[in-house]
């Protein structure tokens, strides 16, 4: 359906998006992740037309739309601020491309009316943006892109001017509403939550580069590279060396069958366990978060680790615990090398030459 | 619990008083026949000096002199200078920022001076005591109005207004037709009202351009000042002082950006 190739754009020598590739199938939600500035916007404009690229291409149902403009491409925009235009009304607002397109006035009145409807926004017609709320703004802005029926439709960061509550409602609303009609979408958002609640897939972005690209379940649970891994949920990170298969994970010689050398050893909370086996570390805080208690933890030599444990086996403050990862991620050159499940101690694994 | 601020009540009345005094004073003078020290208000009224004055034709040609004029070189103005703000506004060209201030010295310099040596100019170009030669001059003075208000203008609407009608499938054209002009409209409005009133009473230029032959209003005004008929100079004042007022009541259609909206019928 959409196909992005080696997209790449400088600004005034300086890389805003560098050699990205993905592609989109027709009817997937992609989400662009990323923190702000990795040129997730830069890549959403471009694809749009609106900005242009220095070199690649962007296929549209394998029609190349590189070099056409914004205004002649099958792409439509929310944009963060919403954009609607003050000095019109929401119907005239949602009716705009249709106008643009020459149909006639009793179609366009048809069409925005339907499109008006499917957002719940019927009665508001006659109102101007000025007597919206951001919610309804940002479902106007959606109705407008809508009605002209896109092939592929983009969002900018649609929901992240809104407060939280109103943010979870529009995403499931949005959500729902992308199944029903089958839209091919487009959505760049910082808010990881944001973007593993919605996306079919989601691309990972940083520093201008596609980091990697998979369905939320899989990024989370085998992050292929070290920016992934510590953008994409929380994660305990332990920077050693490796020394003759075995590591120092928190002042624990722990073994690890992988080539020596430097190496950041990434834990997610969760996949701490206590073990007497394990490594020391004394409870500093308990913070109590409903469904799980994250519990913070500092070893010995003063690192901070993080564990979530169920509530009723949340420990006292003050106590020492010995703690072992369930599934332990390695990383070299912010590259993966290795993924080991519950590494043991090097001493009970018993191979001390 | 309430409380009067007379403090503040009475420093309403006096500054309605300073702001409006002298215009009803000028009103008064104009319907007033005989209006003699000590009556507060004249005591026989008419409009004998009105008929006095409209029946001379040395009156009505300068007026129509100074309408036809003023709307020539301010309109004339307005169409070079909004798509020039425009460009100063959402272009980037090498020396904008210089010529942008240009605009501003060139205000600095003391206008009288300045039309002394287009006055110069202007008289090889055979473009002295010519109707034309008045319009170029006049022009001037509107630049400012015209260029910095329409600049900030154009640069306060968010791109992302035109890029969403642009993206949506309409024209660079249309973009600027259906979007970016009604949401410049009131600033437009401003600047047209703010350069049409300020060449109208523009004096220098008309005087040192136009004289003899070009007689404009406030050269009118001038010369009946030096005679001693206060009601005569009054009529003028208000004559001059209708259009403006005409065209603020009709600018303030304009300085909602709805209502040029309805005007290009979106």
């Amino acid at each position: 359906m959409l196909q992005i190739d080696a997209i790449t754009k400088t600004y005034q020598g300086t890389p805003a998006v560098r050699d990205a590739s993905f592609t989109v199938a027709r009817g997937e939600l992609v989400c662009l992740l990323g923190p702000s500035g990795c040129g997730k916007s830069t890549l959403l404009r471009i694809i749009s037309g609106l900005t242009d690229c220095d070199s690649g291409s962007v296929r549209i149902e394998g029609v190349d739309m590189t070099a056409t403009q914004a205004n002649r491409r099958p792409t439509a925009m929310v944009f963060q601020s919403h954009a609607l235009w003050s000095h019109m009304s929401v119907a005239q607002n949602v009716g705009f491309g249709l106008r643009v397109r020459g149909l006639p006035k009793a179609e366009i009145a048809a069409k925005t009316a339907a499109v008006l409807d499917l957002v719940g926004l019927q009665a508001f017609a006659k109102r101007l943006p000025a007597e919206l709320s951001g919610g309804q703004a940002q479902r106007v802005a959606l109705a407008r892109c809508l009605v002209v029926e896109p092939k592929v439709l983009l969002m900018d960061e649609p929901f992240s001017a809104l407060d939280a509550h109103l943010r979870k409602g529009l995403r499931e609303e949005l959500k729902a509403l992308q199944g029903r009609l089958d839209l091919t979408t487009i959505f760049v958002t910082h808010d990881q939550e944001e973007a593993m609640e919605l996306a079919d897939r989601i691309v990972v972005m940083q520093g201008g580069r596609v980091e990697q690209v998979g369905p939320p379940g899989v990024l989370y649970q085998n992050p292929s590279t070290l920016g992934v891994a510590q953008f994409i949920g929380a994660m305990n990170t332990c920077t050693t060396t490796l020394r003759q298969g075995a590591a120092d994970w928190y002042g624990l010689d722990l073994r690890l069958p992988l080539p020596d050398g430097e190496v950041a050893l990434l834990c997610r909370p969760e996949d701490v366990y206590p073990d007497a086996k394990g490594a020391a570390a004394r409870v500093t805080r308990v913070i109590d978060l409903g469904p799980v208690t994250k519990v913070t933890l500092m070893t010995e030599a003063g690192d901070l680790l993080t564990w979530t444990c169920p509530r009723d086996q949340a420990p006292d403050l003050g106590r020492v615990l010995t703690l072992l990862p369930r599934r332990l991620h390695a990383f070299r050159n912010g590259a993966l090398i290795g993924l080991a499940q519950s590494p043991l101690p090097a001493q009970t694994a018993g191979a001390p030459a | 619990m309430k409380r009067t601020y007379f403090g503040g009540l009475i420093l309403l009345v006096s500054m309605g008083l300073a702001m409006l005094g002298p215009i009803i004073t000028v009103i008064l003078w104009a319907f007033a026949v005989k209006w003699r020290y000590p009556h507060l208000l004249p005591t026989e009224w008419g409009m004998k000096y009105w008929f006095a004055m409209l029946g001379r034709e040395t009156v009505i040609t300068p007026i129509l002199t100074s309408l036809a004029l003023t709307s020539i070189a301010t309109t004339t103005a307005a169409l070079i200078c909004w798509p020039a703000a425009y460009a100063f506004a959402r272009l980037k060209f090498p020396g904008r920022q210089l010529l942008l201030f240009s605009f501003i010295a060139a205000q600095a310099v003391p206008k009288f001076a300045l039309f002394v040596s287009i006055a110069v100019i202007f008289l090889k170009l055979g473009l002295v005591g010519n109707f034309w030669g008045v319009v170029v001059v006049q022009m001037l003075s509107a630049v400012l109005f015209m260029i910095w208000i329409p600049t900030a203008a154009f640069r306060g609407i968010p791109p992302a207004l035109e890029e969403a009608a642009f993206d949506l499938g309409a024209s660079r054209l249309r973009v600027f037709l259906f979007i970016t002009l009604p949401q410049a409209m009131p600033a437009l409005a401003a600047s047209y009202v703010l350069a049409f009133v300020s060449i109208l009473f523009e004096v220098d230029s008309a005087l040192l351009i136009g004289a003899p032959t070009v007689t404009t209003m406030p050269l009118l005004l001038m010369s009946l000042s030096a005679q001693v008929i206060v009601q005569e100079a009054a009529v003028l004042c208000v004559l001059i002082w209708v259009p403006c007022f005409v065209l603020l009541l009709l600018s303030r259609r304009f300085m909602t950006a709805r209502g040029i909206a309805q005007g290009f019928g979106a």
